[in-house]
């Protein structure tokens, strides 16, 4: 079971650079591991610690108002580059279940759905509202409800959100992808054994 | 009359194994590449569940990211998480029974280069791997696209892939490419034109004169860089050259099946009067040799041009090229040609072919690299680099001042030892700049084999037409 997604209400980081790119999120030295878990801490790893390790006070994450984001709201083509899971991996073990960008890269976008991620795409103009009201920091606490589609800033503002039906129940109910399709093997037997008959050399 | 449909629109219909309502459909795989690095915690989760791979004759693994370079690799990876990870691909490959190419064998190489080279990648085939740069199969007019790692569990598990289909985009490139002007100027120009997310939500097809005009690998070097801008893939339509290449490879069709399957690729074509959601057009003519000169592999130029100005940017870019050239220790007005680099590395699943080493060759032979300048090649197979030495390109590479390496991913994402020091600068053949990419710190620019060669030889990013 993954972890379910209705609604939250936290702490927005404002993250407006553009193409915020995998290696960023998780420099290729945490890729390593085999497991998916306790990537967090190297979450935004060079950006948010020096070469002796010591937090950057400038990086947002490391400010005392946001330690404790529970999303990011960041500027355009967010998690582009590689493909790696690693990367929703340390943003959902930070605590982050939830970013808004104007647009994202098509495989991190898919890859946050599997774990509990809410990714969500506004137009630039509003995601500007919304950058606005993350800086206000600690204090201003923004709500994101799935089931609604709408997130609600802290001035009571109301941004309305499209999401694949699809994918959006499977966060509500936590749904795990390959047991879904187990339901339909049926399908694959017959594809299969059609495939193999009209091209045999696959 | 059925409408007319795209090379993509084709390869999808022949794939669906089961449609929703709501258009969410289960696309059937028909070869699925596994590296070491986003593979075991898809093992690790079939194993808690006690499942099994469903079609382990169509699931081939090879470790390219960790493995070392050096030719005194037999004696084992220092690094003890990369050791485990390779190790785990091993262990997973014996455990599940997939086709492997461990490091000990001749065939191993950058999963990308092994699966072309033995004949698993076919025209008008399904590939994935938990790999972005998946898409250089689509060469072969297969839809080839990276997917993360749960969806590699999921791929294991029931051979197919929760989707729902991409729009469609052409890119043409008309005409001839001019002298000292590659693959890797085609592609790199293309993300210069329509930026990284200008592909966003599309699958490309490649076409036009000059594409037609490359080489199957130049097609790879192609279709490599199509995530870069965004797409889910790139594909190009396979012609007498992608059959050519093909034929006799070890896992291609033999005999009754080969004519079978040509019979079924001569229709891997987009119709005439397919439709297209977006359409790009560059003149080849127009293309020139090009570098990158910031951190994003948008930010690409003609070598003959000057590191631009953040004001010379609009919105969110302006204060990303800020940083990027503070990153990169580069002053806006400097003439490409004058930057100066200390590395140089040839290699990669964009440009690790034997053809990528005999463009460089032609340009090292009889030439030394610039006195304390770092420069490897690194093959992107076991197999490229006996090829390369039978050809006697090891021999040029060496005499002119390179190392001469082992097959693996290397120094593109410096998960092995190959890395750069914060500060260093590298010409480099790869296809990511990002920040840190190369080792933290570094600072990369990306480029052709031919321009990193001409580099190698001047110390400075160089212009390859002068040496031609």
């Amino acid at each position: 079971m993954m972890e379910k997604f209705e609604k939250i209400s936290g702490i927005a980081a404002p993250m407006p650079l553009i193409n915020i790119d995998t290696d960023m999120i998780i420099p290729k030295q945490f890729l390593k591991t085999i497991k998916r878990s306790g990537l967090g801490v190297n979450l935004f790893d060079e950006m948010r610690y020096d070469d002796n390790g010591d937090e950057i006070p400038d990086f947002v994450l490391n400010k005392p108002a946001y330690r404790s984001s529970e999303i990011i709201v960041a500027g355009d083509n967010f998690g582009c580059g590689s493909s790696r899971e690693h990367a929703p991996w340390a943003i959902k073990d930070f605590g982050i279940r939830c970013v808004i960008a104007p647009a994202f890269a098509d495989i991190f976008y898919n890859n946050c759905f599997k774990n509990g991620i809410l990714p969500i795409t506004l137009p630039q103009d509003q995601v500007d509202v919304l950058m606005k009201d993350a800086e206000k920091g600690a204090n201003a606490r923004m709500e994101v409800d799935l089931v609604a589609q709408q997130i609600t800033t802290s001035d009571g503002e109301v941004f309305s959100f499209e999401v694949d039906e699809f994918k959006k129940r499977c966060l509500l109910e936590g749904l795990d992808d390959i047991g879904q399709t187990f339901q339909k093997v049926a399908a694959i037997d017959s594809f299969e054994a059609k495939a193999s008959d009209a091209r045999p050399w696959v | 009359m059925t409408a007319p449909k795209t090379l993509y629109d084709k390869i999808w219909d022949d794939h669906v194994a089961d449609e929703a309502d709501d258009g969410t459909c289960l696309l059937y795989i028909d070869r699925h590449l596994v590296h070491e690095v986003t593979s075991p915690q898809a093992f690790e989760g079939l194993r808690m569940a006690g499942r099994s791979v469903r079609a382990p004759d169509k699931t081939i693994a090879v470790p390219d990211h960790n493995v070392p370079t050096t030719l005194d690799r037999a004696k084992g990876i220092d690094n003890e998480e990369s050791r485990v990870q390779v190790e785990a691909l091993d262990q997973n490959a014996r455990d599940f029974g997939i086709h492997y190419y461990p490091v000990s064998d001749v065939r191993q190489g950058i999963v990308h280069i092994v699966g072309p080279e033995q004949g698993w990648t076919l025209p008008g085939m399904t590939v994935v791997c938990g790999d972005s740069h998946t898409a250089t199969h689509g060469a072969f007019g297969s839809l080839a696209h990276g997917i993360g790692t749960s969806e590699v569990e999921h791929v294991l598990a029931t051979q197919t892939l929760i989707q729902k289909k991409s729009k469609n985009m052409k890119v043409e490139i008309t005409g001839k490419l001019k002298p000292g002007v590659t693959a890797k100027d085609i592609t790199l120009s293309v993300i210069g034109e329509t930026g990284t997310a200008g592909g966003t939500g599309y699958v490309i097809e490649y076409c036009g004169q000059a594409i037609r005009d490359l080489s199957i690998e130049g097609r790879m070097t192609v279709c490599n860089m199509a995530i870069e801008g965004g797409a889910r893939a790139g594909l190009i339509a396979p012609d007498e050259k992608t059959f050519d290449y093909c034929k006799g490879r070890p896992h291609a069709p033999k005999g009754a099946d080969w004519d079978s399957a040509m019979a079924y690729w001569a229709g891997l074509y987009t119709d005439e009067g397919a439709h297209f959601d977006k359409v790009v057009t560059i003149r080849g003519e127009d293309i020139a040799p090009v570098v990158t000169w910031g951190t994003s592999p948008e930010d690409v130029l003609p070598i003959t041009a000057t590191v631009p100005r953040p004001s010379d940017f609009a919105g969110g870019k302006v204060g990303a090229v800020e940083r990027a050239l503070e990153y990169m220790g580069l002053e806006a007005g400097k003439p490409l040609s004058e930057i100066e680099i200390d590395t140089v590395f040839i290699g990669s699943c964009t440009n690790g072919r034997i053809e990528d080493l005999r463009a460089a060759a032609g340009i090292l032979k009889g030439k030394k690299i610039k006195d304390g300048l770092r420069a490897m090649i690194v093959p992107g197979s076991g197999l490229v680099r006996a090829q390369a030495e039978e050809e006697g390109l090891a021999a040029i590479f060496k005499e002119a001042g390179f190392e001469w390496r082992l097959a693996g991913c290397s120094m593109c994402l410096a998960m092995n030892p190959d890395q750069l020091a914060p500060g260093e600068r590298c010409a480099a053949t790869s296809n990511r700049n990002f920040e840190g990419r190369q080792g933290r710190g570094g600072r990369t620019h990306l480029m052709s084999p031919e321009m990193a060669a001409a580099a190698a030889i001047t110390g400075r990013l160089t212009d390859v037409r002068e040496m031609l």
